[in-house]
């Protein structure tokens, strides 16, 4: 027997109240959130708060992920009042003030991925539930990211995604409470796809060599849409496994195919060793139908070019930020980051340290760590200052828009660090598509709602 | 046609390295018995042999150029390597671009070391053993080995170009009358190659002709007889462990301009190269360098865009499904002997 809580009297007040909740106009005002300091997972007491951390300690990324770590540790360095303030000085939003967040000073905790999924998330959980993080951000691999995000989701917790660049962490499998800085496959064919044209021009055969996971997909997606929207023809495209490490029997048959231009889908050793042996088979002192043979690689970083040594010069590619860029926030990075550490930062620290300070402001802003408070904040947030020009935290996929670099090898590198050349900055516009665009998941993607969790 | 051609070229390299890793595993199970899960680990040391000297080569003393600036926006600190001043900007640099070919030498020694202090440490208390036990402690000791690696070099590839002489490809099928840059095959690729028959043919050698390896030989097929004769077997076959540390080792110093060295690169090989001894017979040298080479062509086949338009996955399975096929068919593999690993 089941005894209904519903009243007349009980309905008509609850409709009144949510007609005027609709009423008042949808602003963000942090102070709806300024009392909300528990009922959420985590919520801070006493003087701190937890930030979890969680990047790649071990395994192939390991490099990256202690470069993200950096920026980390730098951020919170930042956040608390210590060193020069890096970007805190130059963030068109002022709440940060050296004070920690939220008048709370910063501490955080750190996991090791592995650049796994399942390792990721059972890491993610443990600085939840053991040590109480408010917020987890890491990255260097979509499949980790969508993972972690997702955890996030049900744990109750702000995702605040590191590097990943599959179309699907802010397409298919967006999620309300994660949050994405860098940019994407489709951000990146998009950019890339106009300078392809103008220097290789718009009568081109590619031959497309694809890491066999879901970054390496939506990638290829994504370049071969921008390519052939612009003349190309794509004449195959090959998936190899994300094992591989001898490319050349893949590569061998390149030439065959017709193929005058060679697309690599592959990131961090898969680009490395597929490179090495495309330019080992000489592929670019050849050519094919009247044309030089030309090799491009979608998503650069400079930490993997590394690897891939002197082969990387002249190859076209994007990448999310570099050390180079003249404009005052990067400046203020890039001394406060190669002061304390000897070196420049990599896109991927960048990309780690501009979210934590993006979560910190929101929080401020809001007046409350409640996630969903954090989200209202960054949802629909427009922002300058942090390396990347103007820039939106789009309201209906939490992606951030903002330009994108398309850079190239540099044919006479001064040091090790000095690997690339930004050849465009591509324009936010010329990047930006529709929240329910076919490579984004289409309309059946959605963010759902945000969950507080406790 | 050219393109089987092109498979079976690109085959031969890649079995090349899983020949010359198969045959040290064979040498160290055939004599001493023990299953080493440590040999990937011997062949991504001897990578980072040719790494190591390349450092060595190119140790430098800075020079502050004023005319440019740093990331940071002070006067670049430029790298001038001490063979420069010592042999001239020229030779030195030369000496710097042949330091892969020059790690050879490097190498030898270090492996034979690395193998001696490998065998009388470790392995030699577990010969008694069972061989899960092996497996687990030279499983172990591979781990170990790579993340020490990773420890001093770091987690990313690191580039270690083949000299400027042997780099880039000649046009093979322009040499057999097909029309040009239809099968092309990179200089260093055929070095690889022709360095592994040299390598295999020389161990062979050395176990037939000398006396040496007579004695090796018949302590493979009867130890405890040999040992019943005065000759203290234990010895040579300690020295058969360092030599087959040794052949890991320039099989990876001589792989380092395929591909950019890491600390897995080991593991990345271990695992095929331990089907290709069961493929080619445990215990059997020729069966190891047969189906190193049978292997590497057929992974090389099966990943060709036209059988995976076929078969999807096949570049991913074809070693384990050709492996179950074999020894469905041949229990003791392509040239395995009766009784070895039957009890």
């Amino acid at each position: 027997m089941s005894k209904s809580n519903f009243t007349r009297r009980g309905v008509l007040k609850t409709s009144v109240l949510a007609g005027g909740a609709l009423a008042v106009p949808t602003i963000f005002d942090g102070s709806v959130w300024a009392d909300g300091h528990t009922g959420f997972t985590n919520a801070p007491e006493g003087g701190t708060v937890t930030l979890g951390f969680n990047v790649p300690q071990s395994g192939p990324y390991a490099d990256e992920g202690a470069d993200e770590l950096r920026a980390y540790e730098l951020a919170v360095e930042h956040l608390n009042g210590g060193g020069d303030g890096g970007m805190l000085n130059t963030f068109t939003s002022k709440t940060l003030d050296g004070t920690g967040i939220n008048g709370k000073k910063v501490e955080y905790v750190t996991g090791d991925t592995q650049t796994k999924s399942d390792a990721a998330r059972a890491s993610a959980r443990s600085m939840i539930e053991k040590d109480g993080a408010i917020m987890i951000t890491g990255g260097s691999s979509s499949g980790v990211a969508v993972a972690v995000q997702a955890l996030c989701q049900e744990a109750g917790v702000i995702f605040m995604a590191g590097l990943t660049h599959s179309n699907d962490t802010t397409g298919k499998d967006r999620k309300a409470n994660g949050f994405r800085h860098f940019f994407n496959s489709y951000m990146s064919g998009a950019a890339l796809a106009p300078v392809l044209a103008a220097n290789y021009g718009t009568d081109r055969k590619a031959y497309h060599l694809t890491a066999d996971y879901n970054w390496g997909y939506t990638t290829e997606e994504a370049v071969r849409s921008s390519t052939e929207a612009m003349g190309w023809e794509t004449v195959n495209a090959v998936k190899t496994p994300l094992t591989q490490t001898d490319f050349s029997s893949y590569i061998a048959p390149v030439l065959q195919s017709g193929a005058d231009t060679l697309i690599l889908n592959h990131y961090g050793g898969n680009m490395v060793n597929s490179l090495t042996n495309a330019v080992q088979f000489g592929l670019r002192d050849k050519q094919v139908n009247g044309k030089d043979f030309q090799i491009v690689v979608p998503l650069y970083s400079r930490l993997m070019a590394k690897g891939a040594g002197a082969n990387v010069k002249g190859i076209f590619g994007s990448t999310n930020w570099h050390w180079s860029l003249t404009d005052e926030g990067s400046k203020a990075f890039v001394k406060s980051f190669g002061t304390k550490y000897g070196f420049p930062p990599s896109q991927a620290a960048h990309t780690c340290y501009v979210q934590t300070l993006l979560y910190a402001d929101a929080v401020n802003r809001a007046g409350s760590f409640n996630p969903c408070a954090v989200v209202e904040a960054l949802e629909g947030y427009e922002f300058d200052g942090l390396g990347n020009g103007p820039t939106l935290y789009r309201a209906d996929d939490h992606q951030c828009f903002k330009d994108v670099l398309v850079v190239k090898g540099k044919e006479n590198p001064t040091s090790e660090f000095d690997l690339l050349e930004i050849v465009e900055i591509t324009p936010r516009a010329q990047v930006e598509y529709a929240p329910d665009h076919p490579q984004m998941g289409g309309a059946a993607a959605t963010l759902g709602t945000c969950n507080p969790g406790a | 046609m050219e393109a089987i051609i092109l498979q079976i070229l690109n085959g031969l390299d890649k079995g090349s390295a899983y020949a010359l890793i198969a045959l040290g595993l064979t040498l160290i199970f055939g004599t001493l018995g023990v299953v080493n899960f440590a040999h990937g680990a011997l062949f991504m040391i001897g990578a980072f042999c040719a790494v190591t000297l390349q450092r060595i080569l190119s140790l430098s003393y800075e020079v502050v150029d004023d005319t440019r600036t740093d990331f940071l926006g002070n006067p670049l600190k430029v790298d001038v390597p001490y063979v420069n001043g010592w042999f001239g900007p020229e030779m030195g640099q030369t000496i710097i671009e042949w330091s892969v070919p020059l790690a050879i030498l490097f190498a030898i020694p270090v492996m034979m070391f690395v193998g001696y202090a490998m065998e009388r440490g470790l392995i030699k208390h577990f010969y008694k053993r069972p061989h899960a036990d092996q497996i687990l402690v030279t499983f172990g000791l591979a781990i170990v080995l790579q993340e020490v690696i990773k420890a001093f070099y770091g987690a990313n590839p690191i580039p270690t170009p083949a000299p400027p002489a042997f780099t880039g490809s000649f046009d093979f099928g322009a040499l057999i009358g097909f029309d040009p840059n239809q099968i092309i095959y990179p200089y260093w690729r055929l070095i690889y190659f022709t360095f592994a028959a040299f390598v295999i043919t020389a161990v062979f050698a050395f176990l037939q002709f000398t006396t040496f390896g007579m004695v090796v030989r018949a302590g493979m097929a009867d130890r405890e007889t040999v040992g019943l004769l005065g000759i203290d077997i234990d010895k040579r076959f300690t020295m058969m462990f360092a030599i087959a540390a040794v052949v890991a080792g320039l099989a990876g110093v001589m792989y380092t301009p395929i591909n950019s060295p890491n600390y897995h690169m080991g593991m990345d090989f271990l695992v095929l190269s331990f089907v290709v001894v069961v493929v080619g017979g445990m215990g059997s040298l020729p069966g190891a360098v047969l189906a190193g080479f049978v292997l590497g062509i057929l992974e090389s086949f099966a990943s060709m865009a036209e059988v995976i338009d076929i078969i999807p996955g096949i570049n991913q399975i074809i070693i384990y499904l050709v492996a179950i096929i074999i020894l469905l068919t041949r229990p003791r593999g392509l040239m395995g002997r009766r009784g070895v690993m039957e009890d």
